[in-house]
């Protein structure tokens, strides 16, 4: 077989995979874009251990490594969106700016997300306000939950 | 493009002429299953409803399965049926699910970044694509014996990657204790839930 | 005790209670007095020793002890004494006027907050005038002439509340500092021209056998001479000394007639084989002089306060020492130094007496009190000495040694000293204006003395203010000074014998009598105006009348100062105001420019920081992108 196809095959898969962590808003679909990518490079993996016919099938052996290591990656960074969700209600990447450099009117640097101040990300989106109620139907739901 | 990246060993079976792209049954299989994989990735990052994100996903990570059958790695493809499918994709609807993924069309999938983004994938393919099609453009390789058997692996795995192999029993562990540390719970203290 | 010793305690003991004061005033107000008052008063006896001790062989004593290494090893920096026939009578002269002085003053500044801060420096100002006198190092003598600037900058500036003070403290600072700019340059240059900082061995240099003149006398003698100039208040640079009147009344009386002031005089007559080495500088000097005699004469007959007419006299009389000096007649400038001391002091000191029965200085509100010689007698009487021996009247102190000065200046004239040094033109000068100056100081004595007192008809309208009554310290300080202020210029018969240049002092018939009808005649023309004046108004003040149209620049010191304004104080300004413009719009722009450039590209980038991850990802991703083609197609291009 000619090495062209999975490795071209390979590249795409990997480019899909960043567009989809650079264009995707849910957290959990960023996590899924990345898992492409991984798989990409699995593939690549095992088709040039078998064109090179390592002797201690490094390249198989990696691909292994690498489902497991996925594995343990989907594990925590669902844990980590879980956690985010709880806290802020919300897990839109883009919606997560704690860190951003607030200009010096900004009053709830404390917050993570800021539904109300970025009213062009909704408008651009056609968002109905839906991620705005989150943060204090969220909060209600978890204290609900918890009692 | 450029020799360097081209190894000259193993390009071609002595004896054997090949013609570019000649299509054999293998690379025939290949391409098909390789569209379908290409076809589900691509809507997997592009489909506005999250669960049937999780299916195309599905969809991808078997067909790549598949192609670890053609490779003659079928060890590879059974692990990759067993953790990817079977677990893997099962969490990620689980957490779909549990931050309240709605089952409909959600229109706001996307960010605003979407154009950048496809920018940048667009360029990564092509630049990836022109590399790796100009460097391995004479390079076959040989299926005729399988290289991937599951005696070999097992082998190779706990003859010369056991400690490795140790080490990753370890990062599991420390994963699993840690994704349930995050993602306990910590409300209020009980005093005030009983409270409530 | 030896001579020595007593000699070096003069000036260590008020300099030691200087200290004292200033570290325990504070904590201790109640040693103040007796600290200021008895380590001057010992000096004082210590000084008398020392003069009768060294007055029984007429011997020089030099003692010296090397002070510091100058990094020239031919050039030592000693503490030297030279105690000789000037030194010794002129540190008395100091110690006693400055006693009498602190005396003085713990009736006078009975009530000041600020008397140990006054009391401390007045000690100290004495410590350092002593040791101008005793000294024979050129080094020392620049410490105790700098310690005495600094001082007299403290003690003009005493009343610092009023900003006449401020600036006449701050005027006196910079004019004498002016002054003594040059001068460092100059004692640096005789040093070097001479091989020594001693004083004895410069003028042993430059006198007797092997006489050896210096490389450039013409120079160092005026560089020396604009220190002189600036310390003891002559022409260009008096302007100071009428406006110091803003300090306390016992600081005037110890800055003319010990200290200060009489540090350029006795500079010059310890260096006098300096000057007269040089013809020119001794023209300079009689010029200098003549100037400074017949200007403070002319500016004193217009002064309203006063204690100004009195700083005018001091200027004046500074002036006929220095003409001595320029006719190389050291004895009489010494001479003249002592008397004028003793009668300045008594001046100042009565002058005090009468502001505080008064209440004012100024002589037309004077003129009009009716009584103020029987409130204030003793004010009245040592004023009255005082004045007549500043108008050189036979039998007071001031007219043998002024005697002495014109007899001197007339055998310069006449080149009667065969291989003098001292050019026919000098002595003319020096005489001429010695004459006038004669006429015109009595006749403004008379008119601060007929407009103070004088009211025959009791035509005055207001009576005199009811004042506290005067401490009997200061009334025994004016009688004691009005002793030798009388009775000094008998001294003429035995100071000759003292003094190692030995001149004879005695007084000669024809200069006596030009010098005496001169005065006279002064003393007349004011009298004359003055009853003028009195017969039709009650404001009588002679001044107008005598001088005419001269009155109003005399009266503003001959607009000196706006001259002074004009030509420095402006361009200075003008060129402060350029540097401030220069500073805060040119160089403070590019300041700004360089902390707002940066800030700006700051603001700039901090845009990028939104805190989107994806954004940060996506260019991670085209940067990486970038590099990998750059790298991929350098390769491959090389």
């Amino acid at each position: 077989m000619h090495l062209v196809y999975p490795a071209v095959l390979s590249a795409l898969l990997f480019s899909t995979g960043v567009y989809g962590v650079l264009a995707r808003r849910n957290a959990i679909l960023v996590l899924m874009s990345v898992e492409l990518m991984l798989a990409a490079v699995g593939l690549n993996f095992v088709a040039f251990d078998v064109w090179l016919r390592d002797t201690l099938h490094s390249g198989q052996v990696f691909t292994l490594f690498l489902i497991a290591l996925a594995a343990a990656e989907i594990g925590i960074g669902l844990a980590i969106v879980l956690l985010v969700y709880r806290t802020y209600g919300d897990n839109a990447v883009d919606r997560l700016r704690a860190l951003g450099d607030r200009r010096a009117d900004g009053g709830d640097a404390g917050r993570g997300t800021d539904p109300g101040r970025d009213a062009g990300d909704a408008g651009d989106t056609g968002d109905t306000g839906e991620p705005a109620a989150a943060p204090a139907g969220g909060a209600a739901h978890e204290r609900e939950a918890a009692a | 493009m450029n020799p360097l990246l081209a190894p000259a060993v193993l390009t071609a079976a002595p004896g054997e002429t090949r013609e570019f792209l000649s299509p054999a049954g293998v690379e025939i299989v290949f391409v098909l299953v390789g569209l379908v994989t290409l076809g589900a990735g691509i809507l997997c990052v592009t489909s506005r409803q999250l669960v049937h994100a999780a299916l195309y996903l599905v969809v991808a990570l078997g067909g790549l399965a598949v192609h670890y059958l053609l490779l003659t790695a079928e060890f590879i493809a059974w692990v990759q049926v067993l953790i990817y499918l079977g677990s893997v994709v099962v969490l990620l609807l689980f957490g779909l699910m549990l931050t309240r993924a709605p089952i409909g069309p959600s229109p706001d999938a996307d960010s605003r970044n979407r154009p950048v983004a496809l920018a940048v994938a667009v360029l990564a393919a092509a630049t990836l694509v022109t590399l790796v099609a100009d460097a391995f453009r004479t390079t076959w390789i040989e299926l005729d014996t399988p290289h991937g058997r599951s005696g070999d692996i097992g082998a190779s795995l706990f003859r010369h990657w056991v400690l490795p192999f140790e080490l990753l029993s370890v990062i599991l562990l420390a994963a699993l204790v840690g994704a349930i540390v995050i993602s306990r719970k910590r409300g209020p203290a009980p005093a005030e839930e009983e409270q409530r | 005790m030896n001579t020595i010793t007593a000699a070096a305690l003069v000036p260590l003991l008020p300099f030691a209670a200087a200290a004292l004061i200033l570290l325990t005033g504070r904590s201790a107000p109640g040693f103040v007095r007796p600290l200021a008052v008895l380590p001057t008063l010992t000096a004082a006896g210590l000084a008398v020793l020392v003069a009768v001790r060294q007055g029984e062989d007429h011997r020089t004593l030099l003692a010296a002890t090397e002070l510091t290494p100058t990094g020239d090893a031919a050039l030592p920096v000693s503490l030297a004494l030279q105690l000789d026939g000037y030194s010794v009578p002129v540190a008395v002269l100091v110690a006693v006027v400055a006693s009498a002085v602190q005396i003085y003053s713990t009736g006078y500044l009975r009530d000041d907050p600020r008397y140990p801060s006054y009391a401390a420096l007045v000690s100290l100002f004495t410590a350092a005038m002593l040791l101008v006198v005793y000294t024979d190092d050129l080094m020392v003598l620049l410490v105790g002439w700098e310690v005495m600037g600094i001082c007299s900058y403290f003690l003009v500036g005493h009343y610092w509340e009023t900003p006449a003070a401020r600036a006449a403290s701050l005027k006196a600072f910079l004019v004498t500092k002016l002054g003594d700019v040059p001068f460092l340059i100059g004692i640096l240059a005789l040093a070097t021209d001479t091989g020594t900082f001693r004083i004895s061995a410069i003028t042993a240099s430059l006198t007797g056998d092997g006489a050896t003149p210096p490389e450039h006398p013409t120079l160092i003698a005026l560089l020396l001479l604009a220190g002189v100039a600036g310390k003891s208040a002559q022409v260009p640079l008096h302007t100071w000394l009428p406006d110091a009147m803003a300090g306390p009344t016992p600081v005037s009386a110890l800055i003319h007639a010990a200290t200060m002031v009489a540090a350029g005089v006795w500079l010059v007559a310890r260096l006098l084989p300096v000057f007269t080495a040089s013809a020119a500088a001794l023209v300079v000097l009689a010029v200098l002089a003549a100037l400074t005699m017949t200007g403070s004469a002319l500016a004193a007959l217009a002064q309203d306060d006063v204690k100004r007419v009195l700083a005018y006299s001091t200027i004046g009389q500074l002036g006929l020492m220095t003409g001595a000096l320029a006719v190389a007649d050291r004895d009489a400038a010494v001479f003249h130094l002592l008397t004028h001391g003793a009668f300045k002091a008594l001046l100042f000191l009565a002058a005090g007496v009468l502001i505080h029965a008064a209440g004012t200085g100024s002589l037309t509100a004077l003129a009009r009190m009716r009584d103020l010689r029987y409130s204030a007698p003793d004010a009245f009487w040592g004023l009255t000495i005082g004045l007549l021996a500043l108008a050189a009247l036979p039998p007071f102190a001031g007219f043998f040694s002024k005697e002495a000065v014109v007899v001197a200046a007339e055998h310069a004239a006449r080149g009667a000293g065969h291989g003098s040094p001292v050019p026919v033109a000098a002595g003319w000068t020096v005489l001429v204006a010695a004459v006038i100056t004669a006429l015109l100081t009595a006749c403004y004595a008379t008119r601060l003395w007929l407009m103070a007192f004088h009211d025959p008809v009791g035509a005055r309208p207001e009576p005199a203010p009811r004042a506290a009554p005067v401490s009997p310290a200061m009334s025994l300080m004016l009688w004691l000074l009005a002793l030798p202020a009388l009775g000094l210029g008998i001294a003429y018969r035995w100071l000759p014998d003292w003094f190692p240049d030995g001149t004879p002092l005695e007084p000669e018939l024809t200069t006596s009598a030009t010098a005496t009808g001169a005065a006279l005649l002064g003393i007349l023309l004011g009298y004359g105006a003055w009853r003028r004046r009195y017969e039709t108004d009650d404001a009588a003040d002679p001044g107008p009348a005598l001088l005419g149209r001269l009155f109003r620049p005399a009266a503003a010191g001959f607009r000196l100062d706006g001259l002074y304004a004009a030509l420095f104080v402006r361009p200075v300004g003008g060129a402060a105001r350029l540097v401030r413009f220069l500073d805060r719009e040119v160089v403070g722009t590019y300041v700004r420019g360089a902390a707002g450039a940066p800030g700006r590209l700051g603001a700039l980038t901090r845009r990028a920081q939104t805190g989107n991850v994806q954004t940060y990802l996506s260019v991670l991703a085209a940067g990486a992108l970038v590099l990998a083609a750059t790298a991929v197609l350098t390769t491959a291009g090389g």
